[in-house]
């Protein structure tokens, strides 16, 4: 073990860019520069703002994944706890130094970004939550002491989320949490008792919910409710989907989006303006390259030895592929809107960020595969 | 070399991969369902959506057609199109609307009511939208805005078309235009493709009547819109057709000529060629302003028409029911010859007035005409030979000479305002009233009141059927280039009395139908007619011409309103010193020249007292001016005939 550890260790930098994944990181590539034309299509087929600063993020943040992925899997596993507790006090100061924009208070003014803790906070908890796991013995999994500390790390960030308001983010936040802890072992009675209680709880979570929030999922199940209020976004999408056909109406021809009948059209509902304009055919190209992306960030789960580099990467492809399907569904109109971004596709620095930064620590786990955490 | 914890990590390891199947597992149907769901949004639904979005993005403007004109015989327009001067304003356009509206204030003589009414408007709709500042500009305002138009950003002069009348001498036959109603787009199955906000339909006259061929087709243009509805780009255009033109038979200087005499009378005139039918004159008074309706009418004048209690929107030609009085007497002295109920020289004693079951049966003339033969009886009007005449024919027999000669029915096509009035008979007493015709009835009825009911224009085409010798005609008022055969045949029969027709005459598109059985007939009822108008003891002999040039023959009415009461009757009141609405209607119709007719004539003056009095002299000064202008108007008939 000794020997081995000093193999790893003694890795050279060649040796490590020789043993990136590439076809994830091709995969990662291709997607974004699809991202950048769907970009240009928003901003109705010029460079402007959107797509420049689309493309400027990519760039940034695909280099610091790449930085991410050359460092030891053993200082993130080290610094877990810390970027949580980081990442948890940025949720706190947004809640006294936020940026309210349309009525929800999500940002911390970083002067060169706005920053979405919020979005930091879906990688934060799944890295705390895999050291956790991994530290654990196995027979304490599902000891109720050993269950205290999960739940407090997943209620903690929720409830400073979903109080911004931003119901959507908590969802998929805590999501990502109950994924590791379903995949660590905790006992599938657990978490039918939880959703229990929690469908017990609805009817108080309801009278909670602000009324914007109450009328979307009201929407949701019936968009013609309102076809000009707030079904408004859900039919327009649906219209532009559909329209789309087979092989889509083309390259920034897409009516819907560039008369602004669709909505949001940067960011959630960038699938959408896709799918309009490239088709069928296109819808499923981009499935293709999200199934790429998780089936090898699966893999290099299936490659990693640590129990922390395995919870890690099976948890964030699982949230990542909920992201994904959040959205699609969303825009679909088989999910209420709930505002949730297309992982590397939407327009979004945060999102964009956070995302990257899981996809380095899942490349780190690559790299470093062999490396014990402890 | 494990630790002691190293079995235990491997087990985890396990149970986490076991785990991570499931989800996988989970992830591959959840894939399948979003795939059947773009399927189904992309493949299957995709025609209906494709729809859905080229509804939201295309927006289609309907633009108004320009209507056709309506021409004079003589290709004058009476009702035509003018430009109109609009100017619409922009509000995105603008820089400062307050400024703008102060400086438009300056430049186009706008008040400030209208002012803060369109800042009203801006606030209410979308900025670029446009609002009309000025609906209807005179040309010189409009040039002057033309002037200062580069500081005046937002402003767009636009030019469209309005109808517009020369003046309101015709107004009742050409009838008016006006916006669009909604029970217009109810009740007219062509204005539901056609239909443009704001655009103007036919409401009454010809403008009604060829509303749908006149009105054009209707143009559109297409624009792509973006989800606020703005105008991204145009797509398509199609300007639409303009409307049909139309020409009359109208002379319209004969209708300004008329339509002079009328003033201030609540009366009608009615001339009509006695061969083709063509009207050359219809006119109704008092008149109204048909300009007034074509951009929204003024309430205030809207309201001084409808008090008028001489009805200025009604066209008493055509849609004005009254008793034909003595003008019947034509008739009824030509049913009575054909029936074989008096012979020409037949007398009656008349001593004004006669008695019938007690009741009394008074001649207009008190101490009564004496002897009185079938000519003296229409020369002096006398009523008691004509009860007595109308009491052998009766009144049935009477109501088909009548009905014949075109009373009781509707003279024109397609003019909503006009009535069919009454020829009664025994049966349509019975039918309509309910009751059993008495005798007396008869008695009114010869002397035409009672129930008779006429428009002036039956009494004129009675007149110019009489006037041709007897033939039938189809009166119009839309030239349809066709010959007139009859005119022709007649004098081609005058010429060569034994000779066959030639072809183009036998080939004619009228079917000659006489309404005599004996021509000689008709001859004496014209004979008559101009011992009314020509010899002394004429009810109209007062308003004769010398010039054989425009001898006319005529016959007076007057249609009572009031029955006279036996004082009224012993202290010889006249009708001046009646109240205006208990006095007589005037009546005179008459054709013209008497050797050789070509015109006919009706002339009704509401309340106007007796015929001969009140009607007579316009009718007089009318087939003057209508005779006078014959040569012109042959020729270019003739004209027309030969290019069609």
């Amino acid at each position: 073990m000794l020997q081995q550890r000093s193999i790893q260790s003694s890795q050279s930098l060649r040796d490590k860019i020789l043993s990136l994944d590439y076809i994830l990181i091709f995969s990662i590539l291709v997607l974004g520069v699809i991202s950048m034309f769907a970009m240009y299509s928003t901003d109705g087929g010029e460079f402007k703002y959107h797509t420049n600063s689309h493309i400027l993020r990519f760039f940034i943040f695909f280099g610091m994944f790449l930085v991410i992925s050359l460092i030891q899997i053993r200082f993130w596993h080290e610094t877990s706890y810390l970027i949580y507790f980081v990442f948890f006090l940025l949720l706190l100061g947004v809640k006294y130094f936020g940026l309210t924009s349309s009525g929800s208070q999500r940002w911390l003014n970083l002067y060169f970004m706005n920053l979405q803790p919020s979005e930091l906070m879906k990688v934060g908890l799944i890295l705390f939550l895999a050291k956790y796991y991994h530290r654990i013995s196995i027979e304490n999994i599902n000891s109720f002491k050993h269950l205290i500390l999960p739940i407090a790390v997943l209620i903690g960030p929720i409830i400073l989320v979903a109080t911004q308001p931003d119901l959507g983010t908590a969802i998929l936040i805590a999501s990502g949490g109950i994924v590791v802890a379903w995949l660590a072992g905790v006992r599938a009675k657990f978490f039918v008792y939880s959703g229990v209680a929690m469908i017990a709880l609805l009817p108080i979570a309801i009278s909670f919910l602000k009324p914007y929030q109450k009328s979307r999922i009201l929407t949701f199940l019936n968009p013609e409710r309102d076809p000009l209020g707030a079904g408004y976004q859900i039919i327009q999408s649906k219209i532009a989907i559909g329209s789309g056909g087979l092989f889509g109406k083309g390259f920034l021809k897409g009516s819907q989006s560039y008369l602004d009948y669709l909505p949001e059209k940067h960011t959630d509902f960038i699938f959408t303006l896709f799918s309009e304009e490239f088709g069928f055919f296109g819808s499923l190209l981009i499935l293709l390259l999200y199934v790429l992306i998780i089936s090898r960030i699966v893999r290099i789960g299936n490659m990693t030895r640590s129990n922390f580099g395995k919870l890690y990467c099976y948890s964030f492809a699982t949230a990542f592929f909920i992201y994904v399907v959040v959205n699609m569904m969303m825009v679909l109109g088989l999910l209420p809107i709930v505002g949730s971004p297309l992982p590397i596709m939407s327009y979004g620095g945060s999102s964009m960020l956070a995302i990257m930064f899981g996809l380095g620590i899942v490349m780190s786990c690559k790299i470093y595969k062999d490396v014990p955490v402890n | 070399m494990l630790s002691p914890g190293s079995g235990n990590t491997v087990i985890k390891s396990k149970l986490i991969s076991r785990r991570m199947f499931l989800i996988t597992a989970a992830k591959a149907v959840v894939m399948v369902g979003l795939i059947g769901r773009l399927i189904s949004l992309q493949i299957n639904q995709a025609t209906k959506y494709k729809s859905l979005s080229d509804k939201n993005r295309f927006r289609e403007w309907k633009l108004a057609p320009e209507r056709g004109a309506i021409k004079d015989f003589f290709n004058t327009e009476i009702a035509s199109n003018e430009p109109l001067y609009q100017v619409h304003l922009v509000p995105e356009n603008a820089k400062d609307l307050d400024n703008l509206f102060v400086r438009l204030k300056a430049i186009l003589n706008i008040n400030d009511k209208r002012v803060s009414f369109l800042k009203r408007k801006i606030r209410k709709q979308k900025p670029w939208e446009p609002v009309i500042v000025s609906e209807n500009l005179s040309w010189s305002d409009f040039s002057r805005l033309n002037l200062f138009l580069h500081e005046l950003q937002g402003v767009e002069p636009i030019v469209s078309v309005a109808r517009t009348y020369p003046d309101n001498s015709s107004a009742h036959i050409l009838g008016y235009v006006s916006q669009i109603s909604a029970k217009d787009l109810q009740t007219k199955e062509y204005l539901k493709e056609l239909s443009v906000p704001g655009m103007a339909v036919g409401k009454t006259g010809l403008e009604r009547k060829l509303d749908e061929q006149i009105i054009g087709k209707v143009g559109y243009q297409r624009y792509e819109v973006n989800a606020f509805g703005k105008r991204i780009r145009e797509i398509k255009i199609d300007a639409g057709q303009a409307g049909k033109s139309f020409k009359t038979t109208l002379d319209y200087e004969l209708q300004k000529y008329t339509s002079g005499l009328l003033q201030d009378k609540a009366a009608a005139v009615c001339v009509m060629d006695v061969y083709n039918g063509d009207i050359v004159s219809l006119v109704s008074s008092p008149t109204f302003e048909p300009n007034q309706f074509v951009h929204g009418l003024d309430k205030k004048y809207w309201n001084s028409l409808i008090k008028n209690e001489k009805k200025p929107l009604a066209n008493k030609a055509l849609s004005g029911l009254y008793p034909p009085g003595s003008t019947i007497k034509t008739l009824v002295a030509l049913s009575a010859l054909e029936n074989k109920i008096v012979r020409p020289l037949d007398t009656f004693r008349c001593k004004g007035k006669i008695e019938l079951y007690g009741e009394k049966f008074h001649c207009w003339e008190k101490e009564g005409h004496g002897i009185v033969n079938l000519r003296k009886g229409i020369q002096r009007s006398c009523d008691v030979y004509f009860y007595e005449v109308a009491r052998k024919l009766g009144v049935d027999r009477l109501s088909e000479t009548a009905k014949k000669f075109g009373l009781g029915k509707k003279v024109l096509n397609d003019f909503i305002e006009e009535r069919s009035g009454v020829v009664p008979n025994t049966k349509w007493k019975k039918k309509f009233i309910g009751q059993n015709w008495y005798l007396g009835e008869t008695l009114h009825s010869g002397i035409g009141q009672g129930y008779f009911q006429s428009t002036p224009l039956q009494l004129c085409l009675m007149t110019a059927q009489i006037a041709n010798g007897g033939f039938e005609i189809k009166p119009r008022i839309i030239f349809d280039g066709k010959n007139d055969n009859l005119r022709e045949y007649l004098k081609f029969k005058n010429e060569n009395p034994n000779q066959p027709l030639p072809t183009d005459l036998l080939v004619s598109n009228f079917n000659l139908k006489p309404l005599f059985k004996n021509q000689e007939y008709i001859n004496l009822i014209k004979d008559a007619m101009f011992s009314s108008s020509n010899e002394p003891g004429g009810t109209s002999y007062r308003h004769r011409f010398e010039d054989p040039k425009f001898t006319f023959a005529g016959k007076t009415g007057s249609s009572q309103i009031k029955k006279f009461t036996e004082e009224q009757r012993e202290a010889e009141v006249k009708q001046e010193s009646l109240p205006y609405n208990d006095r007589d209607h005037a009546l005179f119709v008459a054709f013209a020249p008497y050797k050789n007719p070509q015109y006919a004539i009706s002339v009704l003056v509401e309340h106007g007292g007796s015929g001969g009095k009140a009607a007579a002299p316009i009718a007089k000064k009318v087939i003057k001016k209508v005779l006078e202008r014959h040569e012109l108007r042959r020729s270019v008939n003739n004209l027309i005939g030969e290019s069609v």
